[in-house]
């Protein structure tokens, strides 16, 4: 259970602003997700807080700012998941998921009895064991996707960043994904911080939207909040229709233009 | 891991051991001198026996590094040769030569071992910097082809060392070419400190180059001190190569032939392939090295003719197996 302080957090490129600061706490256990049109900031929000690139501003995880850990220690505080994860097409799955232990193997050492078990008790979790001496380049999109989760889960972090985890899959693979981090997040306590395209289902998993458009932040809130057509037109240039069911679920439909 | 991944990586530990010893066998027996027996004892120990062991170095270390570049570079088709390592060697010995070698024989330490290094280090360097400046995610080819480039140009400027220095061609010529067919216990003390260091790193970092497999930013996000351990890797490698070329000459392919080889058998882990390198390089090296000394005899087939006839068709077999990768 760990809190995500952002304060006035922000990325440069080449002196091109990726990223202008941002502020915000996300609560212990919170689902945050980024929105935003292509270039908006998203990523180098994310990858800002997994240490990859350099920023500006503070990152503090319960109280203790990023900046004064160490990289492995980090390793364990935060789990990042990226956009097209690298998955050697002969690797094993097991081999795979150990990765996730990295952070708490010594410079010169090797994964301990309790590393593995570990790994077998995450793979079982996530209904993975048939799967674990399988190489990867043999997997289907879906089964990859719940191996990077695995990975991820192993690393043991109460952070979670995930960037566009559910692009490359189709509706059910989508929902499944989704399903398993919201369960994750509630079993173990995890605080996510995700970036999708997909609005609805944004909406649908996420407790808060930030929507960013060239690098600022322009609206925050739930999903009744942020997702109204006049916001969506003027920021991702898009027609749409908001459509909110009874139960605040908010469905966002594009409409065509031509009849 | 599975029992069944346990078992596995026993069994091909011992297969090489086993195919490693009939390897060092078959070297001690055959020659043009017959087989073992008194009266031929002061040959076995002065000739093949350091003919053999220099020949397992070698192909040790260039299968250790070659696994090693392949795993820092994410490249499957790197090897100490393709890298501009061995152009850059071969620049500094040139070099060394050029001053005189009787200039540095008074020196505490031979600089050529030295130096061969350091010209090896700027060369991997310079292809390193280049293939990442025009592979924006550094792409297999674009290394490729960065190392082709660094070849041609330490290749190009070894040239015109040798035109300005004449009286010294002989003696290049003879360091290119390698002396593992006549290879004494003097050699082998050379190289040795050089080679247990280099294996030592190497296989110390075998779980960090299985990290690297994810690419730099996953690496890192696990913890990885990518930059500090790409350093450390190609800095040994570099040494382990650098000193072996300086006895061995140029012996191309069995960087990449043999990981390759590995890699097939045993899986692609690292942890396995570094280790199974170290032996199975050695043992090939050993048997290739068999064939040149009957084959013409009494003349010697150097033992890089006989590797590169082998390496070359192999190495563009796996080019075309390997398309997609680029």
């Amino acid at each position: 259970m760990s809190s995500v302080h952002l304060d006035a957090l922000s990325v440069s490129y080449d002196h091109s602003v990726a990223l202008s600061p941002f502020t915000s706490e996300v609560r212990s256990g919170e689902w945050l997700c980024l929105i935003g049109p292509n270039g908006a900031g998203k990523s180098s929000m994310l990858r800002a807080i997994a240490g990859l690139v350099p920023h500006d501003g503070a990152i503090v995880i319960d109280g203790v700012p990023l900046s004064i850990r160490s990289a492995r220690r980090r390793a364990t505080l935060v789990a990042y998941v990226p956009q097209s994860p690298v998955m050697p097409d002969d690797m094993t799955a097991f081999e795979y998921v150990l990765l996730g232990r990295s952070p708490y193997v010594s410079y010169f050492g090797h994964e301990s009895r309790h590393d593995r078990a570990m790994v077998a008790n995450v793979l079982e979790r996530l209904d993975l064991v048939a799967f674990s001496s399988r190489q990867l380049g043999t997997m289907s999109g879906g089964e990859r996707q719940r191996l990077v989760i695995a990975r991820a889960l192993a690393q043991e972090a109460p952070v979670l960043l995930l960037d566009e985890p559910t692009s490359a899959l189709d509706i059910g693979h989508q929902q499944q994904a989704l399903e398993l981090v919201d369960r994750l997040r509630r079993e173990n306590g995890l605080t996510v911080i995700s970036a999708m395209h997909d609005l609805t289902l944004a909406g649908l998993y996420a407790d808060r939207l930030a929507l960013l458009h060239e690098g600022h932040l322009v609206a925050m809130g739930d999903a009744a909040t942020v997702l109204r057509a006049e916001t969506l037109s003027e920021f991702y240039g898009a027609s749409v229709t908001v459509h909110q069911h009874d139960d605040g679920t908010v469905v966002v439909i594009p409409r065509r233009t031509l009849q | 891991m599975s029992v069944r991944e346990t078992t596995r990586r026993t069994w091909w530990t011992a297969i090489a051991l086993g195919v490693f010893v009939v390897a060092v066998f078959l070297g001690v027996m055959i020659g043009p001198a017959g087989r073992v027996s008194s009266a031929n004892w002061d040959i076995i120990w002065n000739v093949r026996m350091p003919r053999v062991a220099l020949a397992g170095i070698v192909g040790a270390t260039l299968s250790l590094a070659g696994a090693s570049y392949q795993g820092v570079f994410r490249n499957p088709l790197v090897d100490p040769y393709l890298l501009g390592v061995a152009a850059g060697a071969g620049l500094g010995a040139t070099i060394i030569f050029a001053v005189g070698r009787d200039a540095t024989s008074g020196w505490p330490v031979d600089p050529l071992p030295l130096v061969s290094f350091i010209g090896g280090l700027v060369a991997v360097m310079i292809t390193y910097l280049v293939g990442a400046a025009f592979g924006a995610s550094r792409s297999s080819t674009s290394l490729v082809l960065a190392g082709v480039a660094v070849v041609s140009l330490f290749t190009a400027i070894q040239t015109f060392v040798l035109q300005r220095n004449n009286d010294v061609i002989r003696e290049v010529y003879s360091w290119i070419l390698g002396r593992v067919s006549n290879a004494t216990w003097g050699d082998v003390r050379l190289v040795l400190p050089y080679v247990v260091v280099t294996s030592a790193v190497l296989l110390l970092h075998r779980r960090h180059l299985d990290l690297f497999r994810v690419g730099d930013d996953e690496a890192a996000s696990l913890g990885s001190d990518v930059a500090r351990v790409r350093i450390v890797v190609v800095t040994a490698a570099t040494m382990g190569t650098a000193a072996v070329v300086s006895v061995s000459g140029l012996i191309g392919f069995v960087g990449v032939i043999v990981p390759h080889a590995v890699r097939l058998m045993a899986g692609a882990s690292y942890r396995r392939v570094l280790p199974l390198s170290l032996i199975v390089g050695a043992t090939f090296l050993i048997l290739v090295d068999i064939p040149g000394r009957v084959l013409q005899d009494p003349a010697e087939t150097p033992i890089g003719v006989v590797t590169a006839f082998f390496g070359a068709p192999f190495f563009i077999l796996l080019l075309r197996s390997r398309k997609a990768i680029a």
